[in-house]
């Protein structure tokens, strides 16, 4: 089958020097290859620097590539005019690490899981409000906080808020930039369970960035490992976890902190 | 064996432009020993940062210590005089906060913004001063310590200002250093860097150092001791090894059921739901009575709606609120 995501020899390069017309050049992306199949994760792992976050800019058409190839559903993504990458962004969406600075802190709930369809020009105002309820319904966001603005969300319901947000438009690869890493980790769990309940349930393929080896461990079916703008290792995780042959993985493998022993409480739950 | 810091029925509050008042801190109870190190574990508003500043009285103006003491080295630092005080932080008791960006100079080399401290403190004469920071430099970033001194922080990686503030909260030789979330803002390899500096100055210095944090895998092989915080109040308190393996509080235990399993044995449970805690943390604002974990614990019994429970000893120095292990 066809990946929903194939990324070929991306390359991106920044003006590094100190003026702008400086020829020195910082590459963001060294030729980078990954594909995803549907309704799959892969995990995308790294230190800060290592070139994540770049990637994830270019698959969302947010920053050109240098050179190298986006196919999404087989179309070259990076080849598209500007009003072609703009029927092509609703599939493609981006959750970020922060929801409080993703998010207006002064806009409702409701405003914020309706503005995509503004956006998109998309359905009548009574119907926009009312398909923005179903989507905080679908992230368990309570009704009664439809009408409360952002600032008095808390954190989990931010985060939450902002996949609604990604969910709107219905899109099919959600990429999650450090989503999880702020969040205090009975959150994390609750995040966590709502996309794996969304990728069971609408089928969503996630590119899920991560420095956080035990998450990545946990919702990944493939996982990469990138260092200065490279893919080092990638497979599926259980080869990755079980024989990291690289050793940028072995070293961040070994740098995820973790209990010595089990704690008795997941055995005894 | 006299104790370090010693902090009694500590309660903070913060009071809202309404007029409103939310208590932060309610009758907080510990304890340090020289040379120790005690884990704070809490999540968003449980807290932990209001704990930090409070030692310190380093609150904001609409944060108020309505009650309780602070014995430093037998000084009790909530009735100590503003001038006491500041010779006792950075001295005797050193701070290092989150993100270091905000927390250095941006438009002073991070050498000179060490110096500062130790020239605060200590009367030195020049020669001394900068031959004391070149040796603090060379501990924390051996080999590279005189590029790094000259270096704006712009210059530096999120690690290396990390480290300078660990340079300036060590500089005058303190006996405690308090650290709100120093490693939240780092990748894990950078982490690990930072708790190893920790736990080598811990050993070389008899450093007591104060750890706050959200993330319980941090402090497993750190800590000497973990607090549980949880709506401003001790949930549990004890050796590191029980807290974390045979939790009591229902809190602490639902808390790590959270964590995602241990990724050597995770295969058959990768993918499958994580435990999580139904519910919100309590807003403080509304005074509600009773355990405050109560709306959410699923081991609730008939007392825990009217009364808080207090502080009961469960095993040596492991302390547990919960009426579940009440006489």
């Amino acid at each position: 089958m066809q990946p929903l995501l194939k990324v070929e020899n991306l390359v991106k390069h920044y003006a590094a020097g100190r003026t702008a017309h400086s020829k020195d050049k910082l590459a963001a992306l060294d030729g980078v290859s990954l594909s995803i199949p549907q309704k799959t994760t892969l995990a995308l792992v790294g230190e800060s620097g290592s070139g994540k976050s770049t990637l994830a800019l270019c698959i969302a058409c947010l920053e050109p590539p240098t050179s190298g190839n986006i196919w999404f559903e087989g179309i070259d993504v990076a080849a598209l005019a500007e009003n072609q990458q703009r029927i092509l962004r609703p599939q493609i969406q981006l959750v970020f690490q922060d929801p409080a600075s993703s998010l207006n802190p002064r806009w409702t709930a409701l405003d914020i899981a309706s503005e995509p369809f503004l956006v998109q020009r998309r359905f009548t105002k009574p119907d926009r409000a009312i398909r923005a309820l179903q989507l905080l319904d679908r992230v368990a966001i309570p009704r009664k906080m439809a009408s409360r603005r952002v600032d008095e969300l808390s954190g989990g319901q931010k985060q939450r808020l902002a996949i609604a947000r990604a969910l709107a438009l219905e899109p099919k690869l959600m990429i999650l930039d450090e989503a999880l890493s702020a969040l205090d980790c009975s959150v994390q769990a609750q995040i966590s369970n709502l996309l794996l309940e969304l990728q069971s349930s609408l089928g969503m393929t996630y590119l899920f960035i991560t420095h956080d080896f035990a998450m990545a461990a946990h919702l990944a079916d493939q996982i990469a490992v990138m260092d200065r703008g490279r893919i080092v290792e990638s497979g599926s995780a259980e080869k990755i976890l079980s024989s990291p042959s690289h050793e940028v993985t072995r070293s961040l493998l070994a740098a995820t902190p973790r209990f010595i022993e089990t704690p008795n409480v997941l055995v005894n739950a | 064996m006299t104790l370090l810091l010693e902090v009694k029925d500590l309660h903070v509050s913060y009071s809202a432009r309404t007029g409103e008042v939310c208590p932060a801190l309610a009758g907080v109870n510990f304890d340090l020993a020289p040379g120790e190190i005690l884990g704070v574990l809490g999540e968003s508003g449980s807290g932990k940062s209001t704990l930090a500043a409070a030692l310190l009285r380093l609150l904001p103006s609409n944060g108020r210590i309505q009650k309780g003491s602070v014995l430093f080295e037998g000084k009790n630092l909530l009735a100590a005089r503003p001038q006491e005080l500041r010779k006792i932080r950075g001295a005797r008791i050193g701070l290092i906060l989150q993100e270091p960006s905000s927390s250095l100079h941006p438009t002073l080399p991070v050498g000179k913004q060490v110096s500062d401290v130790l020239a605060a403190h200590e009367s030195l004469d020049r020669r001394a001063l900068s031959e004391k920071v070149s040796q603090l430099f060379e501990s924390i970033f051996a080999g590279d310590a005189e590029r790094i001194s000259r270096s704006y922080p712009h210059e530096l990686s999120g690690g290396q200002r990390q480290r300078v503030l660990i340079a300036q909260a060590i500089a005058c030789g303190p006996s405690l250093v308090v650290a709100d979330e120093p490693t939240a803002s780092l990748d894990p390899t950078k982490q690990q860097e930072i708790l190893h500096l920790f736990r080598t100055f811990q050993k070389e210095l008899g450093l007591a150092i104060i750890l706050i944090t959200h993330n319980p895998a941090l402090l497993a092989n750190l800590a000497d001791r973990i607090l549980i915080l949880y709506a401003g109040r001790v949930a549990e308190i004890g050796p590191t090894a029980n807290v974390l393996s045979s939790p009591r509080h229902p809190y602490t235990a639902a808390l790590l059921r959270c964590l995602p399993p241990d990724f050597d044995e995770s295969q058959s449970a990768r993918k499958a739901n994580l435990h999580s805690i139904p519910g919100d943390p309590p807003d403080l604002s509304l005074h509600e009575a009773g355990c405050q974990f109560e709306p959410r614990c699923i081991e609730r019994m008939k007392a825990c709606k009217c009364d808080e429970p207090a502080a009961t000893e469960v095993s040596e120095l492991h302390e547990v609120s919960c009426f579940k292990f009440a006489g």
